[in-house]
């Protein structure tokens, strides 16, 4: 048996490129929700009030420290069993449970970067605010937040390389991605050797240009003040 | 309050997947901190085909992503090779291990740079060799700069440490998605939510043991290494 067969990495290139494309949309779809959600935590967390901000914290935390693979279980397995829960919210497609686990899970890690961002603010400009007699959500939404994001930018395009990364979690609850297309072809055809290398240099064309890019992101400074 | 725990034997069967996961990330911490050290001084080096060398597996193991790393090793590396197939803890070790080091030869990298210039050329004028200024000159001061970056990698390296549930290793994860398929046969099934979040709750607290270790890791050093 020949080790590398070139007509079969052929024939199951275009399925892997296929599956790839689920995996960017699912990255894709996965950032839009983590970067909108975690600028609403990085907020929350900063309220006045305990009782948002102290169990956010603690959410935050406990996100952030366990695995994102038994995050999309729980999504996938666990939540349809949940009677309480009304039902379309309950059963999940298994590409919506891979963007909600996604971008939950990164949510909490962009909150830090906002937080990040915000707390670089100068105290002057919430001072200003209020001297100008702002309102709360003017001024976050005039004053705070147009220069807290531009400095938060670098360290979210590092969590959308990173969540890239992760996507190919979600072949665990059958999102059918780069990575479950490689496995798929490991129970149909018996090969192994020919869909996880392909799956691998896939991976490879995407993720290492992108990583230039968001470095090359990191190297320019945002100063907008 | 009966609700939110399981059975005594289920939570033996999580205490065995408990030990599985430590294993696997003793042993990737051992080679992820081998190749971090090694690849961070080699991306420094003054000669270049080794710069670029710690270049190419620090893109390439980073870039391609713990999971698909996992699998590749796991089915697709002794095969190509012509090699018996490994052992998932080996496989999943590897990767993790391989991965890790990518990650952290970066940040050795930083903190090595990040060592006052002056601290080379004293031992320039002193006459020591690379050896002993990287041993007893830059490292010590390059340590406390590590630490707080690493105990995060670490704990990264630890979530990911479940993927390898997906090549057949009996952890934690694993141990948790037998429970579940075990289910279906049970006269009296477990509620899945409270699995998992039991499951959840042994990674937070192995977590929060590996943030400890490493505050009292930078501790020391901050005693050990003086004020930097």
């Amino acid at each position: 048996m020949t080790r590398w067969d070139w007509d079969y990495a052929w024939e199951i290139t275009p399925g892997l490129i296929q599956g790839m494309l689920t995996t960017i949309l699912a990255t894709l779809l996965g950032i839009t929700v983590a970067v909108i959600l975690g600028l609403f935590l990085a907020i929350g967390r900063r309220s006045d009030r305990k009782w948002i901000s102290y169990p956010l914290a603690w959410i935050i935390e406990f996100i952030r420290s366990t695995p994102l693979l038994i995050q999309l279980f729980f999504l996938f397995y666990a939540l349809p069993l949940i009677t309480f829960i009304p039902e379309p919210i309950r059963f999940l497609s298994p590409l919506t449970a891979l963007v909600v686990g996604l971008g939950v899970h990164y949510a909490c890690y962009c909150s830090e970067a906002y937080r990040a961002g915000i707390n670089s603010v100068d105290k002057g400009q919430w001072e200003a605010s209020t001297s100008l007699n702002l309102k709360m959500t003017t001024t976050w939404r005039s004053v705070i937040l147009p220069q807290a994001i531009p400095r938060a930018l670098p360290p979210l395009g590092n969590y959308f390389v990173g969540m890239f990364k992760d996507a190919p979690q979600g072949s665990a609850i059958t999102v059918a991605g780069v990575l479950f297309v490689a496995r798929a072809l490991q129970s149909a055809d018996f090969r192994t050797v020919e869909p996880y290398t392909i799956a691998g240099i896939l991976f490879l064309i995407v993720s290492i240009p992108a990583a230039i890019f968001v470095r090359s992101l990191e190297r320019r400074t945002f100063y907008e003040t | 309050m009966d609700d939110l725990i399981l059975n005594a034997r289920q939570y033996g069967n999580l205490l065995e997947g408990t030990l599985v996961t430590i294993q696997v990330i003793v042993g990737s911490f051992a080679l992820g901190t081998f190749m971090a050290v090694v690849m961070g001084v080699a991306r420094l080096s003054d000669k270049k085909w080794i710069r670029q060398a710690a270049l190419v597996y620090i893109e390439f193991a980073r870039g391609i992503s713990a999971i698909i790393l996992l699998f590749w090793m796991a089915y697709a590396l002794p095969i190509l090779f012509g090699a018996p197939s490994m052992p998932p803890m080996l496989a999943g070790i590897l990767a993790l291990g391989l991965n890790m080091g990518a990650y952290g030869a970066e940040i050795v990298r930083g903190a090595i740079q990040a060592v006052p210039k002056g601290q080379t050329e004293a031992t320039i004028a002193l006459n020591m060799t690379d050896r002993q200024r990287l041993r007893h000159v830059v490292f010590p001061q390059a340590v406390p700069i590590i630490l707080p970056p690493y105990g995060n990698l670490t704990i990264e390296v630890l979530k990911g440490t479940a993927l390898v549930s997906l090549i057949a290793l009996n952890d934690l994860a694993r141990v948790a998605q037998v429970i579940r398929q075990n289910n279906v046969i049970s006269d009296s099934p477990v509620p899945l939510a409270i699995l998992y979040l039991n499951v959840l709750v042994i990674y937070l607290i192995l977590a929060q043991v590996i943030a400890q270790l490493f505050k009292v890791a930078e501790r020391r050093s901050a005693r050990r290494f003086g004020s930097t």
